[in-house]
């Protein structure tokens, strides 16, 4: 029961960075290996601004969207967007954004190398919390109802509003979205940036009950691609179960065996999705 | 084969000669470097055998080089076997290992398998310390051998020379024909009757072959062998930027990448050791923005202009 609480608790949190992922490859098509690092930027000023201020980390959260959206933007809009117009095929797409995220992911630990190079170590709300008879901190449960605040507000937005339908609809098909009159460059650049920012403050969130540290980075984006993977890209509502699957899978292999496996037990689980649904969770196969 | 061929044979047969000549002028420092810059040269250019042809980004050398280092480390040290034994065995389980991984990610879209040979390295790492620390007991393993870094510097110059030969040889073949059409479309090569999937996973046992038999070699480099010092994902990263630094259309492209590339990467290691991943990201960046085909494409271009 503590397991599968607990492993609840650290799906929802996932799921926010991989809903983030999400946004960026299936709509704007860039596959951005710098998400872990845009995470644990996310982290990073939570610590920075608990242990200069003390400032609460849900406060950080609103300072850190509106920034990360404005940093997304740009990144996407003059460094990734000449890629996208320099490309003859997606697949030169895929590997110069593959490799331009690679430099950014690394340019950004460096970065943050030199601002912190140790653990971001902070203590918020670490206070013990009963729910359904298991005990859990109080922290995991608030980074958990937040992460499913923004999870659904972006699902409503997504389904039920005119600018989510548009971005839906670039992520179906660039060339059909321009026929009806979506501007797709303004399109992607939105749901680069708004991904951007989801992942962030799933960072900043994340950052509450675990430990992050500048080159952790990899890992989360290791985990977010397996977890969008499994759900489907694009795929809102696959991202969310299969994030949860990923959390509970963890929790359970590093309460039972080992923590030291969680990234073991996570590959044992991609390779179970390539080899028996690679179109995702919910998805379709592909003719 | 053609007198052009024949010549271009007798050109690599020249400058392995001059280039195992080396340690005879050089020692210590310049040895060293030059052994490490041997060690790059073999793996970017096996590296690029796969990649370059496929554009299929492997991360995977820290993985199999792991796989060779840690292999001869425990090999000789809890079973008693001799170096030699051990670095024919390792590259073998790496190449059986990279069958395994072309097998299952291979057949997909080429971006999963980028994305599954991204955490490999640190994945395998987690693995073999929790075995070592559950199953072996932690107790460090050592590699000690009567190597100097010329011996050791002669084996990586013949695994780089066995490597281009073979590079030459698949350009050449039905493979290397069928892998540039890949390459240039996978739909078009799948209606000619291509198998695809199984071009590639060849291709990817050679790279890991020679990435575990490069880490089987440089293993007596670092005597003691821990997990954490093989299996780095950064040595993965590397070996990408050096390929594509150099360019990885041509086989000697890496070659141009490796040696500049391993100079100024140990003045940095050297005199700003914080500044090493600001830099590789720099580089990556660089290379993406300004020379997409490496520095051989770069020089292609203009020696394209001039005829013109």
């Amino acid at each position: 029961m503590d397991i599968l609480i607990s492993g609840l608790l650290l799906g929802g949190t996932y799921a926010l960075m991989a809903m983030g992922l999400n946004l960026q490859y299936g709509v704007a098509r860039i596959m951005n290996l710098a998400n872990g690092e845009m995470l644990v930027l996310g982290g990073l000023a939570a610590f920075w601004l608990f242990t200069t201020a003390a400032v609460s980390p849900l406060l950080t959260a609103f300072v850190v969207a509106p920034l990360a959206f404005a940093g997304n933007w740009l990144i996407y809009r003059y460094l990734l967007l000449p890629l996208v117009r320099r490309a003859k095929s997606t697949g030169q797409l895929e590997v110069d954004s593959i490799l331009a995220t690679f430099g950014m992911s690394f340019a950004l630990v460096g970065i943050m190398v030199s601002i912190h190079g140790e653990y971001f170590t902070y203590s918020y709300l670490a206070d013990p919390f009963s729910i359904l008879g298991s005990t859990v901190a109080l922290n995991r449960f608030i980074a958990f109802l937040a992460a499913a605040a923004i999870g659904f507000a972006l699902y409503y937005w997504l389904n039920h509003t005119y600018a989510g339908t548009a971005v839906r609809a670039v992520s179906v098909s660039t060339e059909a979205a321009g026929l009806v009159g979506i501007n797709v460059d303004k399109v992607s650049a939105m749901a680069f940036a708004l991904g951007g920012a989801v992942t962030a403050v799933g960072g900043t969130l994340i950052s509450t009950f675990i430990t992050l540290d500048a080159s952790v980075g990899v890992i989360f984006t290791m985990k977010a691609l397996i977890i969008m993977i499994m759900g489907g890209v694009g795929d809102i509502r696959g991202a969310v179960i299969a994030a949860l699957i990923l959390g509970l899978v963890e929790t359970a292999v590093a309460t039972i065996i080992d923590p030291g496996l969680t990234l073991a037990s996570a590959y044992v689980i991609f390779l179970a999705v390539l080899l028996f649904r690679p179109q995702g969770l919910f998805g379709r196969r592909s003719s | 084969m053609t007198s052009a061929e024949t010549g271009k044979l007798a050109l690599g047969a020249v400058c392995v000669l001059a280039a195992a000549s080396a340690p005879f002028f050089s020692d210590g420092y310049w040895l060293s470097i030059a052994t490490t810059a041997m060690m790059y040269i073999a793996l970017s250019t096996s590296w690029a055998l796969f990649s370059g042809p496929t554009h299929l980004i492997a991360l995977s050398t820290g993985a199999f080089f792991g796989i060779g280092g840690y292999l001869v480390g425990s090999g000789m040290s809890d079973y008693d076997q001799g170096f030699w034994t051990m670095a024919l065995i390792a590259p073998l389980v790496a190449t059986v290992l990279a069958l395994l991984i072309g097998l299952a990610t291979l057949r997909l879209k080429g971006v999963y398998f980028v994305i599954f040979t991204l955490g490999l390295s640190e994945m395998i790492r987690n693995l073999v310390s929790w075995v070592q620390n559950n199953f072996l007991g932690s107790r460090g393993l050592y590699v000690l051998t009567d190597f100097t870094e010329a011996h050791i510097y002669w084996m990586l110059l013949t695994v780089a020379a066995v490597v281009f030969f073979s590079g030459w040889w698949v350009n050449r073949s039905r493979l290397g024909f069928a892998l540039r059409i890949i390459g240039n479309d996978e739909e078009v090569a799948r209606h000619v009757g291509i198998n695809t999937a199984w071009s590639k996973v060849i291709l990817f046992m050679t790279t890991g072959f020679f990435a575990a038999l490069v880490g089987a070699i440089v293993a007596p480099r670092y005597s003691y062998i821990e997990p954490n010092v093989v299996f780095s994902p950064q040595l993965s990263f590397l070996v990408v930027i050096m390929a594509l630094l150099g360019g990885v259309h041509r086989l000697w492209g890496p070659l141009l990448g490796v040696i500049p590339f391993t100079l100024i990467w140990e003045a940095i290691t050297i005199s700003f050791p914080a500044s090493t991943t600001l830099f590789l990201g720099l580089t990556f960046l660089l290379i993406v923005y300004l020379i997409p085909n490496g520095f051989v494409g770069a020089f292609e271009t203009v020696t394209g202009r001039i005829r013109k």
